[in-house]
């Protein structure tokens, strides 16, 4: 490394501080408020909340939601929103369960045509906005419409009138891949951490927390790849320039269109993802699967630092994001606050997170 | 003629009823420097983004590096050697110097198929010697390029032609933005690339940057063509004279093959 050169430094240019550095970071401002939440239910919630069977209570609703709204983040940090991924839970859902249950195909089969379903309307979605330059707020607005009113009457046609599908559980029954997709993972694991006491028992010896629901596998699993294709790949960089501004990014070669379809198809297939987890755990499925998904969705990503105009933000800032959404859903149940303070509870973290990033922002670039 | 690099024929673009570029024949060699000059509005950056399809041209011919080319898009374009600097700069805000100078064509240290993994470090050194090797200053490339000064960001984008090697470059006005040193700096990259041989169209207003630089001048007025001169058979009034439209050339095009 002695060869090389030296970063020509101006006079200008103060060494900053680590401090600086991070203040920078688009997830900064969720972390702060995971922090925040966490000292608000340690001082308002019973202390059960945060033993390891209170956490994983949280931890589950937030991965259901986290695997959507990094799907969103990265769309977001493309410039696009996509506002049907909340009905493409129950479309997907709908999806899944018929294979399942009324073609009886095997999940091997299932799953991926499942996921293929989604990525071609995520597909169809994306080239719609590209090809026609309109907002992808409305586009999707319409498919938000369109795929919800699909699952109702896609539902009525594969169970024969009713709006759920029941039996997945049955059909998926001993099927080798449905571990990866329900349950709780490392059980033998969480038996033994309970044999030797690490691990709380009921009465009859049986672990408290049998296992890591695998949906927050998958969640951990997303974030974790999809920041590494923000920050250490051609292609998060080309994210981040189709997002900033489209023009600049294709006159510099970048392949928006591709960029952007492909993120529509992401989110997507996040949605689908979060289909098929909740409808094996449940058994069933049904057309209000998924509502108002796609809303908590994106304010997850934009608590997690997300500008709406694109070109900014982070996959692990919607991921702290989601988990204060589970936090703040799950966790008033174990304060003496009335359940119905939770809206209002997230209105206000939703503006407190915007004002915050807004402010950050502001000290970075020095505009008023 | 084999040492023509880019040739274009009755190149025309309307946008609606704007009839924005209209029959534009032109051609640069080997070792040239072209001026294009004309007044605002004139379509000098409507030819430019014709050359590079940014847009999609109404009609007309181009030839590049001795074949008729169809580029799809930019990337196209600079994948067959064509490298520009826009008027409305081709930056992406929210990235620093290094992501920005190799956008669209990162250096990576593992790839797989369509899997590849940025080479950072790589990219810094190459920064860092491009800047140098440009005499181009940047108080500190790992800044994201939002918070840069316009003279700083156009630097960038001159930067980043000057980089890579490529058989014509195309700069929109790039001393627009910039200081006095800064605009010095830019003409010695454009008399450094011409020594080597490196064809150049330079579009820009200023008559004595063009006076020093180019060999040649073509005039936009209206989105037409109107003249051709070669440097040592016109002056500034001249140019002038046909940029206002006092004056019209009526065979330019026997100029360029004299
Ligand atoms: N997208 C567009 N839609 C409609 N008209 C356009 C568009 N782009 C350019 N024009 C028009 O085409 C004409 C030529 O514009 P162009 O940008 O090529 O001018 P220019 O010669 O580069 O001028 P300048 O010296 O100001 O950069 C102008 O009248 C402009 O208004
Ligand atoms: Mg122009």
């Amino acid at each position: 490394m002695a060869d090389t050169p030296q970063i020509v430094l101006d006079e200008r240019l103060k060494k900053e501080g680590i401090g600086a550095r991070l203040i920078k970071r688009p997830e900064l401002g969720a972390i702060a408020g995971v922090v925040l939440v966490t000292l608000f239910f340690l001082i308002t919630a019973d202390g059960a909340m945060f033993t390891l069977s209170g956490i994983m209570n949280f931890m589950t609703p937030a991965a259901q939601l986290g695997i959507l709204a990094i799907g969103a983040a990265m769309l977001m940090i493309g410039g696009e929103f996509d506002l049907s991924i909340g009905s493409m839970v129950a479309f997907a859902g709908l999806i899944f369960g018929a294979c399942t249950v009324t073609l009886g195909l095997p999940l091997l089969l299932a799953i991926p045509l499942t996921l293929a379903v989604a990525a071609g309307i995520g597909a169809v979605n994306g080239t719609i906005v590209l090809k026609t330059g309109l907002p992808s707020f409305i586009v999707t607005l319409a498919f938000l419409f369109i795929l919800r009113g699909a699952s109702l009457v896609g539902l009525k046609l594969a169970s024969g009138g009713s709006t759920q599908l029941r039996g997945v559980r049955d059909a998926v029954e001993g099927d080798w891949l449905a571990p990866f997709f329900s349950g709780d993972a490392f059980g033998p694991i969480f038996a033994w951490l309970a044999q030797v006491g690490v691990v709380e028992t009921f009465n009859n010896g049986t672990p408290k927390v049998p296992g890591i629901p695998v949906e927050i596998l998958w969640f951990i699993l997303l974030a974790l790849i999809a920041t590494f294709v923000l920050l250490r790949t051609p292609q998060g960089n080309w994210i981040f320039a189709s997002g900033g501004d489209r023009n600049a990014a294709s006159n510099s070669g970048v392949p928006v269109r591709k960029v952007k379809i492909s993120l529509f198809m992401f989110a997507a297939i996040c949605g689908a993802l979060v289909a098929i987890i909740t409808v094996m755990d449940s058994g069933s499925t049904d057309a209000r699967r998924g509502f108002m998904k796609e809303f908590e969705a994106i304010i997850a990503a934009v608590i997690g630092g997300c500008l709406l105009t694109g070109g900014y933000g982070s996959a692990i800032g919607a991921f702290f994001g989601a988990i204060i959404f589970g936090m703040v859903t799950i966790g008033l149940t174990y304060t003496n606050f009335d359940q119905d303070w939770f809206q209002v509870f997230l209105g206000g973290m939703l503006l407190i997170a915007v004002l915050f990033n807004n402010y950050i922002r502001k000290r970075v670039t020095g505009e008023r | 003629m084999s040492d023509i690099v880019l040739k274009t024929e009755g190149l025309t673009k309307h946008y609606g009823g704007v009839h924005a570029l209209e029959g534009a024949n032109f051609e640069i060699r080997r070792g040239e420097c072209v001026a294009i000059m004309g007044d605002n509005g004139a379509g000098k950056s409507t030819f430019v983004r014709q050359i590079t399809a940014v847009e999609q041209r109404t009609s007309g011919r181009i030839w590049f590096n001795g074949g008729h080319v169809e580029f799809a898009d930019p990337l196209e374009a600079r994948e067959a050697g064509i490298e520009t600097v826009f008027q409305t700069l081709a930056l992406a805000d929210h990235l620093n110097v290094p992501d920005n100078l190799f956008l669209g064509r990162e250096l990576v240290k593992f790839r797989l198929g369509p899997f590849s993994i940025l080479d950072y470090k790589a990219m810094r050194k190459a920064t860092i010697e491009g800047l140098e090797k440009t005499g181009v200053k940047i108080p500190n490339i790992s800044n994201t390029i939002q918070n840069m000064s316009g003279g700083q960001r156009q630097c960038v984008a001159i930067a980043r032609t000057a980089t890579f090697k490529s058989k014509l470059i195309i700069m929109d006005e790039p001393t627009a933005a910039l200081g006095v040193q800064e605009t010095a700096q830019v003409e010695n990259i454009v008399r450094t690339l011409k020594g080597q041989g490196e064809p150049v169209i330079l579009i820009s207003h200023n008559m004595r940057q063009v006076m020093d630089l180019c060999d040649r001048i073509v005039v936009f007025r209206r989105g037409r063509i109107v003249a051709n001169l070669r440097k040592d058979e016109t002056d500034g009034q001249d140019v002038v004279a046909y940029i206002t439209g006092a004056k019209t050339q009526a065979e330019y095009e026997d100029v360029a093959a004299a």
